[in-house]
């Protein structure tokens, strides 16, 4: 009995605090099919938010916002991954001393405070007259996103058996193909979530594309459009059925992925079995 | 051939050097040049008078005060929430996956969730307020005080508790003295994830308070809008030690949780 009581009232604390936190969210989805702003559904139920996104007179400086933050993520994304990936086998095959010390720089872009890694660039491309624009943009992203890179990819490296990187160069490669053909596809695991990672923080960043992007240069992020377009007047029922689109696309995203990483231990559970 | 491999896997840490430099440039000498600016006046003198306007003004103390008092709260909420939540969850046999559901709203962009609150707050003719960025700190960093608490307690080996159990303690004892010391350095990386970012938040507390409330973020922000770098500097140094020293203290706390660890075996 106790424990039955114990029970109910856990699950009723964790549906309460899942209530909290996904309300606000719920309640957007709801009223984007309202084409409303203050969660009212005088109009009835209709698809004209949703239409908004593509037809108000700010859709084009939403797509230019969208199209830049994409544009932004692949370039920063790209160059953080290869970067990272060779930074990563360099950084493994450097003295014990240098590695730590690499490797805690390396630690710093992620424990620092947003705000400071933003103001520290601002000055820094002021400071050396760095021409404003995509260009501050992009080394900034890069060097938020291939810290985590490095973090993951490492992990992978060191898990791995360097017997097989001498039997390929036995088995007559050189180093180089022996790199391409051997080491890079055990560690790609790694690389691929680095990059992954570093494509999801460079699109979700704000703070730092907020502060580099130069005032005058007309460039918006959907993050920092979102910031100058609602900080005024509030949410339009256009960012009503925005959202609703990312949280919908990001929920499918994140258990897609949780589901197929689910899977695949289970099925190496059953061969470590068999 | 085995000479030769000798000599690629020498040069290999070649494959490092550009991204240390890359570092160097990117990450080192920009905060060397808070540093220096935060010695420099607006004609590049040298000059202390920055630690003077900055410590000498009651305003921008009141505006640190303020976000430390912010961040103590909105941290000890986060705790006082998410502890159970994690503790509830990691005794779950589902709770791998459930933990999940209360991450997820992580992976929204803060502005879009900040933003909804908002607009929730304002149909509901809540005045914006104190109360209101608390609630929209708390609701933005919540998930960051559970994952690593979930990841902590769902590590501890059932067979501690166990023994304590067989040992005669009962349920709050077992808590007290098993669990919870178990999982403090869940806690303490779960602190520093929330008690951070919360003092240097920028745009949350502006946007939930109309204005009203500014925290040390928005200031470090003002002060470079404004061309004010040295400041500006003083305030990031500041902001920098309060990262250093959690730091510090995290990597301290990890360290000998590990140690317990092994000195139990």
């Amino acid at each position: 009995m106790v424990t039955k009581i114990k029970n109910f009232f856990e699950k009723f604390y964790l549906l309460i605090i899942l209530a909290i936190l996904y309300a606000p969210i719920i309640l957007l989805i709801i009223y984007s099919f309202s084409n409303s702003a203050n969660f009212n559904f005088s109009q009835g139920f209709n698809f004209k938010a949703y239409e908004a996104i593509f037809t108000s007179d700010k859709s084009p400086e939403l797509w230019a916002a969208i199209g830049n933050t994409f544009l932004i993520a692949t370039v920063s994304s790209v160059i953080a991954a290869v970067m990272g990936t060779f930074a990563s086998i360099g950084i493994f095959h450097l003295g014990k001393r240098a590695r730590r010390l690499v490797e805690n720089v390396n630690q710093f872009p992620i424990i620092n405070s947003e705000i400071v890694m933003a103001v520290s660039l601002m000055v820094f491309f002021v400071t050396f007259a760095f021409p404003q624009g995509y260009l501050r943009l992009i080394i900034a992203h890069i060097a938020f996103c291939t810290p985590y890179v490095v973090l993951s990819v490492l992990p992978k490296l060191e898990s791995m058996d360097p017997n097989i990187y001498e039997a390929a160069l036995d088995l007559g490669a050189n180093p180089f193909t022996a790199m391409t053909k051997v080491m890079i596809p055990i560690i790609s695991p790694g690389i691929m979530s680095g990059f992954v990672m570093a494509f999801i923080m460079s699109m979700d960043d704000f703070i730092i594309t907020q502060i580099n992007k130069g005032a005058d240069t007309g460039i918006n992020t959907l993050s920092t459009y979102i910031y100058s377009d609602a900080r005024v007047q509030g949410l339009e029922p256009f960012w009503y059925a925005l959202f609703s689109i990312i949280f919908i696309i990001m929920v499918a995203t994140v258990f897609s992925v949780n589901f197929a990483k689910a899977r695949k231990q289970k099925r190496k559970q059953k061969e470590a079995n068999a | 051939m085995k000479a030769i491999s000798k000599k690629f896997r020498l040069t290999k840490k070649v494959f490092s050097f550009p991204y240390i430099l890359f570092l160097l440039l990117f990450v080192v000498v920009p905060l060397v040049l808070i540093l220096v600016n935060a010695f420099l006046d607006a004609d590049k003198h040298l000059t202390f008078d920055n630690f003077k306007v900055f410590f000498g003004s009651a305003s921008s103390m009141i505006v640190l005060g303020n976000s430390l008092l912010v961040g103590v709260i909105t941290t000890l909420l986060c705790l006082l929430i998410g502890y159970p939540v994690a503790y509830i969850l990691s005794n779950m046999s589902s709770g791998r996956m459930l933990v999940l559901l209360y991450v997820l709203p992580m992976f929204i962009n803060f502005l879009i969730r900040t933003l909804a609150t908002k607009a929730i707050f304002m149909a509901l003719d809540v005045e914006l307020g104190m109360g209101t960025v608390l609630f929209g700190m708390v609701y933005n960093y919540l998930p960051f005080m559970i994952m690593p608490l979930h990841t902590t307690i769902s590590g501890i080996d059932k067979s501690y508790i166990e023994a304590a159990q067989d040992l005669g303690a009962n349920k709050a004892t077992v808590f007290l003295k098993t669990t919870l010391p178990l999982s403090v350095s869940g806690i303490i990386s779960g602190i520093t994830m929330v008690f951070i970012p919360t003092i240097s938040t920028y745009a949350i507390s502006q946007l939930l308070s109309n204005g009203k409330i500014f925290l040390f973020g928005d200031s470090i922000q003002l002060s470079f809008e404004q061309g004010l770098y040295g400041v500006g500097s003083i305030m990031s140094l500041v902001m920098l030690a309060f990262v250093l020293v959690s730091n510090l203290i995290m990597n301290k706390f990890n360290r000998n949780s590990d140690a317990v660890r092994r000195s139990l075996w």
